[in-house]
């Protein structure tokens, strides 16, 4: 377990499956990575056939506890509510795979990882890795367990674009692809937010240039900054107003101070608290520069890029989310029908903006239900 | 909204596609048409349609739809990319039926294209002698809530397809809850048809 040789890693004691990979893992930036660690849960039963597996994806700040309780916080998985026996992705009949993304630190290779060639946490001597690095670390983890083709890759946001990247880079490994809230590029206002972000953390003096690991001190001030400032593109305008209106928090009128008079304030105030408790800040720089990177029209047309995909794809988008609006996924689309792909699409409407693909939506769970069901039923599964 | 085709036009419509066809359905609804196709015709089906609600019945029965416009998205399409593209009571309810009609050529082999008769002769009496927008089995909404905002009558069809060369394969029409007959869209035959049919579902081609 990666514990005694992982001892900057936030993954508990036997917590996660972990895969070292025999090769070397070849990287976009021309790198490659020696010892690269995987972190992953399975649930359910890999069939004789083995073509029941569906890899999930997490997103930017989530791992691999999708579907349990998580050890660290103890708070249900990202996606209990969808995954699980006898639920809508149904670990009776499928056999549900999820790793940590690289970069990340929930027991996979990323900045808080001990590079084996000094004995010492890689820090920012970890090459930058991209969505593409990812996937291909998923499929090392696939090969690995003996899977040569999966039902399905699902994915919200993140996870949505390692979707659309698996559905790229191995169109032959992919028979379904669910890209949910998600996007084919970074647009300049995701990187934008993104950069305040990282800008947050690094301005944290405990960051050190990203050597903290062995200082004792971790930029939580920063990072805590770093998440309370991407919350807010979580959420819709809508949303705030119905939780959280103008109302104080614990008092009856403002203090005339900065403490945090409104609930949102203190709401958001709580998010990066509880954040850095299960978060590296090195991960978050090298995981947001990922998506920054990410553009899957790679100098042509993303239509071209998908010309020799014959998955069948889904993609939902949800009608307050303006992080990855509906335009993002309409471009998608449209690519996809260039390329003659096999597509469905729908707008969800939903008040709760991104967060919605981690929420309660009835209507969204129907068209995801109804679309795997007929995906594995076509594939005898 | 425009109502749903009867069973039997809807029936006769898929009795028209070869089996396996490739078939784009623009407006699938709930993709009935959809279903019949693939479950009769063996069809590799696809839809396009407006309503949230239409898609995700559609896509949770497992049928390949995409929420989009006929007005702007048969755009996304290549050429011949069908062999059927499907404009049932699609046509009198987009902003310009000619620019969609001429997409639906584009991308499709043949278009098969069906519309409730505005020439029908219980539509002109309600005109000519109520002096009211006329409301049928066909047509229940009133005018201003109505999503048919183009209607037209059979023979109004038929000089469209003349005026912009396109060919009418086959022409069938209705009277209600009856089996469309087919006829022949000129002379005092399209002029009979025009005042006695109800209905009517016309093949074309480039």
């Amino acid at each position: 377990m990666p514990s005694t040789r992982e001892p900057y890693s936030l993954l508990p004691d036997g917590a996660s499956d972990v895969l070292t990979l025999a090769e070397p893992l070849p990287l976009d930036s021309g790198e490659s990575l020696s010892g690269v660690q995987v972190a992953y849960r399975t649930w359910g039963e890999l069939n004789a056939a083995k073509s029941n597996a569906i890899m999930i994806c997490h997103a930017l700040t989530a791992d691999q506890f999708a579907v349990e309780d998580h050890p660290v916080t103890g708070k249900s998985g990202w996606w209990q509510h969808l995954v699980g026996p006898g639920k809508l992705i149904d670990t009776n009949r499928y056999f549900v795979i999820c790793s940590n993304v690289l970069g990340g630190c929930m027991g996979t290779t990323g900045p808080s990882s001990l590079n084996p060639a000094t004995g010492k946490p890689y820090g920012l001597s970890l090459p930058v890795i991209t969505l593409g690095d990812m996937v291909r670390t998923q499929a090392r983890l696939v090969d690995h367990l003996g899977i040569d083709r999966l039902l399905a890759v699902i994915g919200g946001s993140m996870g949505g674009m390692q979707v659309l990247q698996w559905a790229a880079d191995y169109p032959e490994r992919v028979n379904a692809a669910a890209p949910i809230a998600t996007a084919s590029r970074h647009t300049p206002q995701n990187i934008a937010f993104h950069e305040v972000g990282r800008q947050a953390v690094m301005a944290d003096p405990a960051w050190a240039d990203g050597d903290y690991y062995e200082t004792g001190a971790r930029p939580e001030k920063g990072l805590a900054v770093a998440r309370m400032a991407a919350h807010i593109t979580y959420l819709s305008e809508n949303s705030l107003n119905r939780k959280f209106g103008r109302n104080l928090q614990e008092r009856e009128k403002v203090g005339f101070s900065f403490d945090a008079d409104f609930q949102i304030e203190s709401y958001l105030r709580y998010q990066g608290r509880s954040f850095v408790d299960r978060f590296d800040a090195n991960s978050y720089l090298y995981i947001t520069r990922a998506m920054d990177y990410f553009d899957l029209s790679r100098g042509t047309t993303l239509a071209d890029t998908y010309r020799d995909c014959k998955a069948r794809f889904l993609l939902a988008s949800f009608t307050t989310d303006w992080l990855y609006p509906t335009v993002e996924s309409r471009h998608v689309v449209r690519a996809l029908h260039a390329s003659g792909a096999d597509v469905s699409f729908v707008e969800i409407e939903s008040d709760k903006g991104h967060d919605a693909f981690l929420l309660d939506e009835p209507e969204f769970f129907d068209v995801l239900g109804g679309w795997l069901n007929s995906v594995a039923t076509e594939q005898g599964v | 909204m425009a109502t749903s085709l009867s069973r039997l036009d809807l029936q006769h419509i898929a009795s028209l596609v070869e089996e396996g066809s490739r078939v784009l359905d623009v407006g699938c609804g709930d993709g009935e048409l959809l279903t019949l196709l693939r479950d009769t015709r063996a069809a590799q089906g696809r839809g396009l349609e407006i309503s949230r609600e239409g898609v995700s019945n559609s896509v949770a029965k497992g049928l390949s739809v995409v929420q989009g416009d006929a007005d702007t998205d048969l755009a996304e399409y290549p050429d011949d990319a069908f062999d059927y593209v499907f404009l049932t009571r699609t046509i009198q309810a987009v902003r310009r039926p000619d620019l969609t009609l001429a997409e639906a050529l584009r991308i499709g082999r043949r278009t098969v294209v069906s519309f409730p008769n505005f020439g029908y002769w219980k539509v002109r009496m309600n005109l000519l002698f109520a002096g009211r927008m006329p409301k049928s089995r066909a047509l229940p909404a009133s005018w201003y809530e109505t999503d048919n905002i183009h209607l037209c009558t059979i023979a109004d069809f038929v000089a469209l397809c003349a005026e912009k060369d396109i060919r009418i394969e086959a022409a069938y029409s209705a009277a209600s809850n009856t089996k469309p007959e087919p006829f022949e869209p000129t002379g005092a035959t399209l002029a009979l048809r025009n005042l006695l049919a109800e209905e009517s579902i016309f093949i074309l081609t480039k």
